[in-house]
């Protein structure tokens, strides 16, 4: 049974070995929308500092529904999905595995550049820290929310859109506690509170979004 | 021996004859109530010793707010026994209360700006119920788009019934995340409890509005649905034999544009 999950998750992170500028989109997007806001609003360093958390986190909410749509349509195109639903182990552990290679091509990436951006705007660096560690908690949620509205968007006639209306309600409460952190601390207050409720959230999607996700590929594929 | 009567209404035969005998009494009862409830709030009631006579949109905007949030939890129950059960009528339960429920949750939104406007100041406040219900709202959006987006019926609403499902569990994680940043911002300042006492009169004009708009959501949901199920059983058998026979039942079964919100036009659902 691990051993799928390993074998699963190898080859996913190996077809994006083949093919990095899929990985990188999702990146440079990042990079690019967060650095639209000091050339919209002026480059005021209190002002940035002040919109910072919220541009950053907005950024990275739109950042993950650019790389989720692909989650599975690619599979589905060439029916690995089938193979997946057919595989003698559990759905949702497989289900798993590709949400973990989700998130280290996709989201780890946009916690490791999110320092820069944070110096960008003029963070300091003890909001930097809760700004990487809320992402690090955060992100992972982002993923396994937006597997369950990508399972569930497979193969509709306007997916994308689609996509965006179906799964940015369901951001809110992330992009509230992730950016409610950053502000916390930018206010020289403890993030903890927030960080914690982000990481109950973690835990929460974690035990629950596979098994949703598991559901909505069964959907898919009836 | 009354669980097989339960399932029995299931069938859309029976579900069909049902509701046939009911919407007539639901569609007057909501008629009544909330004709009696607008006359007892408007002519009855005094004013509002803070508010004057502003307070009065109350009598839309409380049952309104109610009823979006009630018809999204029935959803997502509806949606639930669709997914576990496999019952077809549940799936169309679901998909006939969410116009319904979009409207109210728009129209909530709407008068609670017409009463802001006087009583705050302002129409729009990032409070922490607007913003809740806002996103309510776009909830609604999604399951709406999501029910009409695959050309497969039963795909849609499979797809449609587990997004309402994770969207239940989500809301209290929305009401609740909306209101701690809402504190961290400006504090608490506005909340909708009016003065804490409420003369008898305007409480009851109040759940006089309330129970019609109850009835008027179950009538509009169980109409709509009505229409649905002709539309599904199409040729099968009973509903050749009500065409052929009952001429009337048939023809009261047909409405299905007065069925249909605008609203639920825009989204591009079939009436």
């Amino acid at each position: 049974m691990f051993q799928a999950f390993i074998a699963l998750l190898h080859r996913d992170l190996t077809l994006v070995m083949r093919r990095r500028q899929d990985a990188l989109y999702g990146m440079a997007f990042f990079v690019i929308v967060v650095s639209l806001f000091p050339l919209g609003m002026g480059p005021e360093p209190a002002l940035l500092q002040r919109i910072a958390p919220g541009a950053i986190w907005a950024a990275a909410l739109l950042a993950s529904l650019l790389t989720l749509e692909r989650l599975f349509a690619d599979d589905c195109g060439e029916h690995t999905l089938e193979s997946l639903l057919l595989a003698p182990q559990p759905l949702s552990l497989l289900v798993l595995a590709k949400l973990v290679a989700h998130w280290l091509y996709a989201g780890l990436p946009l916690v490791v550049i999110a320092p820069l951006l944070g110096l960008q705007l003029g963070l300091a660096p003890a909001v930097q820290l809760t700004l990487v560690v809320s992402l690090l908690l955060g992100t992972p949620v982002l993923t396994l929310l937006g597997g369950i509205a990508a399972a569930l968007t497979l193969g509709a006639r306007a997916g994308n859109g689609l996509m965006a209306l179906v799964l940015l309600p369901l951001f809110v409460p992330v992009l509230i506690l992730g950016s409610g952190a950053v502000e916390q601390s930018l206010h020289g207050a403890s993030p903890q509170g927030h960080l914690l409720l982000l990481a109950a959230l973690l835990v929460l999607a974690l035990s629950l979004a596979p098994a949703a996700i598991a559901a909505a590929l069964r959907i898919a594929l009836d | 021996m009354s669980r097989i009567r339960w399932f029995k209404f299931a069938a859309p035969a029976h579900f069909h004859a049902l509701t046939g005998t009911l919407l007539p009494w639901l569609w007057a009862a909501a008629l009544a109530f909330t004709a009696t409830g607008l006359y007892v709030g408007f002519v009855i009631a005094p004013p509002d010793y803070q508010q004057g006579d502003s307070y009065r949109i109350m009598w839309l905007h409380v049952p309104a707010a109610w009823m979006a949030m009630l018809a999204y939890f029935l959803m997502a129950g509806y949606g639930l026994i669709h997914l576990v059960w496999r019952i077809k009528l549940a799936r169309i339960m679901a998909s006939a209360l969410a116009p319904t429920g979009l409207l109210f949750a728009f129209l909530a939104l709407w008068s609670g700006a017409l009463w802001g406007k006087p009583t705050w100041g302002a129409y729009w406040v990032w409070d922490a119920r607007l913003t809740s219900s806002l996103i309510l709202l776009f909830l609604y959006l999604g399951y709406l788009a999501l029910d009409s987006a695959f050309e497969d019926r039963e795909r849609s609403g499979q797809a449609a019934s587990l997004l309402a499902v994770v969207g239940v569990i989500n809301l209290p994680i929305i009401y609740f995340s909306v209101q701690w940043w809402n504190t961290l911002h400006q504090g608490a300042s506005i909340t909708l409890s009016e003065a804490p006492t409420m003369s008898a009169s305007m409480l009851a004009a109040l759940l006089l509005t309330t129970v019609g708009c109850w009835a008027y959501t179950a009538a509009a949901a169980l109409h709509r649905a009505r229409s649905m199920v002709l539309e599904q059983a199409g040729n099968s058998h009973w509903v050749r034999r009500l065409r052929q026979g009952h001429r009337p039942a048939a023809a009261r079964g047909r409405p299905a544009r007065l069925a249909a919100t605008p609203i639920g036009d825009l989204l591009g659902r079939r009436p």
